[in-house]
């Protein structure tokens, strides 16, 4: 029993991580086409952004409570500054923004290789995700659960904002109908800032989770960029739902497969499931339905 | 862009058209000219060395530029191509080391000493030469059947290929026993017999290695005048319209990707013996984009394009990271996104750029439009106004 459920909730921890670093991802695809490969370097921030708040406020209970927001604040400005310094010029080739954002992701990841040093730094957890609850005889920490309650938290709050509030109709309307949308009105360019803004906040969320449970690093992002990709594609773009069932998916059978084979094993034949996968579903867990060819 | 009612025998025979058909060829063979005849004669053995690792990933650049310049295919994942022709070569040439019978070092030292059973065969010359143009194949076939059939492109494609460098580059690092591990394999001593210390020797490999590069300009620029090529960049700029003719776009997209991962392979295979070796660090993901920046930076769906601009990322890499290693990472970063915000097509686009803002009388009479058309379109195709 305690095999089994051990990589259960280790896994169901990686997968709300991936779900954090996912959701921006899937939101920035699904409604500009736009390949985020800097989403990564985010999650990085995010981090980073933990690691600083705790230099500044040496309450570690504090500083984890202020991190978040920062952490949202921070990444969601970088995202900004990326749309509106190279993204926009390129909205009618949106392949070409997948090497734009790996140049970016590179001068991210060596710029905090400059400002912190290649080594990493740990984050404290406060005293009260110290501890471990006992499921079945499994010392679970506090820190994953703490991890799945806020990628949870930001899903409904990321729910609520694009279901009831009047700025998550106008992002569902451009998505659903671009042209359309402009014509009632909506300033889609100002909806797609805004998008960018809170999908790379979302990662720098996840950047505070990762901080909490393997500290900082400035190649952190390139552990996570490539494993959130394979959940968008799995779940199917521009998918919420769908992005929520493949990460913890992925997430869980990774945690199996690491379990029962080795690490790099695990992300090998996870890959190679993603790709009978997609022999099944070419477009992923939900598609929207259309009427075009593709 | 030609007039309708221009007569087609107008253009016939006159220098331009000529130049249209052949003038690849005169540029082709100058690079050869200064690869094969003026660079062994005027570089040192050490800066020989050197231009034969560029050569190396030059001719995995010409495969890139045929599936994502051509094709439209953005492969991300060639570090796994280049590894499957860089290991092969370099298993045997560790087998070479150990001599008949022999155990590679690595083996003893980190392992009981036993050699696993799919290392045998490597110790044959001709058996290595054939896993380096076939492995890359038949694994570029299985994964590309599976997943260009099921129409998977664009994005999906792109982070399918990176997600395979990753796996690939994990599991070489994972299995240090059979692999080497993260330290890779290194120390050769011989390459298909012959001294690898021998300066003669390490000239010839360079000119194999230049030699191969011209060979394969040679077979992509046939692959580009040929219905193939008109095909293949058909499939790329409208895909729908190709299925609706009645070809499978996924079959003419299939030959590309496999042809550039042969390519790849033979350009790993290569990059062994000048280097001296090979490790996960140069058929990663890391790596694998390394390739991909001197194609977008020469220009991506030109002919000379990808091959001197991985020549000269090379060349830059080396210069840059030896006086400022951090600032290497700032310099690639850059060129990254510079060179898809202003010059998506390359620095091949440049010229037919300039061209475009003189109106010549050349360019407006029907018997010119041949090769500033086609380039045009071209670089029209890649960045749609």
């Amino acid at each position: 029993m305690r095999e089994l459920l051990t990589p259960f909730l280790t896994g169901t921890a990686s997968g709300a991580i991936l779900l954090l670093a996912a959701l921006g991802l899937t939101l920035t695809f699904g409604q500009m086409g736009v390949i985020n490969m800097a989403n990564g370097e985010f999650l990085m921030a995010g981090a980073y952004v933990a690691y600083l708040t705790q230099q500044v406020i040496t309450s570690t209970g504090l500083s984890i409570i202020v991190a978040i927001p920062a952490a949202f604040l921070v990444a969601g400005l970088l995202g900004l500054l990326l749309e509106v310094t190279i993204i926009q010029f390129m909205y009618k080739r949106p392949l070409d923004t997948l090497l734009a954002t790996v140049g970016v992701a590179l001068v991210l990841q060596q710029l905090a290789r400059d400002l912190f040093g290649a080594q990493g730094d740990p984050v404290k957890p406060p005293t009260w995700l110290r501890g471990n609850i006992s499921v079945f005889g499994y010392h679970w920490p506090h820190r994953q659960l703490f991890t799945i309650v806020l990628a949870l938290a930001a899903l409904g709050a990321l729910s609520s904002v694009l279901k009831y509030s009047s700025f998550g109709r106008r992002i569902r309307a451009t998505v659903q109908n671009r042209e359309l949308a402009e014509t009632l009105g909506i300033s889609t360019r100002s909806v797609d800032r805004m998008t960018f803004f809170l999908g790379s906040g979302l990662a720098g969320v996840g950047g505070v989770a990762i901080a909490l449970i393997s500290g900082t690093n400035p190649t952190l992002g390139t552990v996570y960029i490539i494993p959130a990709f394979l959940v968008v594609v799995a779940g199917g773009v521009g998918q919420i739902k769908g992005t929520v069932i493949a990460a913890f998916a992925v997430g869980i059978i990774t945690a199996y497969l690491t379990d029962w084979t080795s690490g790099s094993m695990s992300q090998v034949i996870v890959f190679a499931l993603v790709v009978i996968f997609l022999q099944v579903r070419p477009q992923g867990l939900f598609t929207v339905r259309t009427r075009s060819l593709a | 862009m030609t007039a309708p009612d221009a007569p087609k025998t107008a253009s016939r025979f006159t220098p331009a058209r000529l130049f249209s058909s052949y003038g690849a060829l005169v540029a082709i063979g100058l690079v050869a000219l200064v690869l094969l005849v003026w660079a062994p004669g005027s570089l040192s053995a050490f800066r020989l060395g050197n231009l034969g690792k560029y050569c190396a990933w030059a001719i995995a650049a010409v495969g890139i530029g045929l599936a994502w310049g051509r094709g439209g295919m953005l492969v991300m994942g060639q570090g796994v191509f280049f590894g499957i022709g860089g290991y092969a070569m370099a298993m045997h040439m560790k087998l070479e080391a150990a001599g008949p019978g022999g155990v590679p070092d690595f083996m003893t030292l980190y392992g009981n000493g036993t050699m696993p059973g799919w290392w045998e065969p490597f110790r044959s010359g001709p058996f290595t030469l054939a896993v380096i143009v076939l492995g890359p194949a038949i694994v570029s076939f299985i994964l590309g059947y599976g997943i260009l059939k099921r129409r998977v492109k664009g994005a999906y494609f792109a982070i399918l290929t990176q997600a395979l460098a990753v796996a690939f580059a994990t599991l070489l690092i994972s299995t240090i026993k059979q692999t080497g591990g993260f330290n890779g394999l290194n120390t050769f001593s011989t390459f298909f017999g012959q001294n690898l210390y021998d300066p003669q020797v390490k000239e010839n490999i360079y000119l194999i290695t230049a030699g191969l590069l011209v060979f394969f300009l040679v077979v992509v620029w046939q692959l580009y005048r040929s219905r193939y090529g008109e095909l293949l960049v058909a499939t790329r700029d409208a895909e729908e319209r190709v299925r609706f003719l009645g070809y499978d776009p996924a079959n003419i997209k299939l030959v590309a990707f496999v042809a550039a991962a042969v390519m790849a392979s033979v350009g790993g295979a290569m990059f062994v013996p000048i280097a001296g070796i090979i490790s996960p660090s140069n058929v990663d993901a890391a790596a694998s984009i390394m390739l991909l920046a001197g194609v977008a930076l020469g220009g991506r769906s030109s002919l000379l394009g990808p091959a001197l601009g991985a020549l000269a990322v090379g060349y830059g890499q080396s210069a840059l990271s030896e006086k400022y290693p951090t600032q290497w990472t700032y310099f690639q970063g850059a060129l990254f996104i510079l060179v898809m915000l202003f010059l998506p097509a390359g620095i091949a686009s440049i010229w037919p750029k300039l061209k475009a803002l003189v109106p010549t009388k050349r360019s407006a009479s029907p018997g010119g439009v041949g090769i500033e058309a086609e380039v045009e379109a071209d670089a029209g195709a890649v960045a749609p106004v």
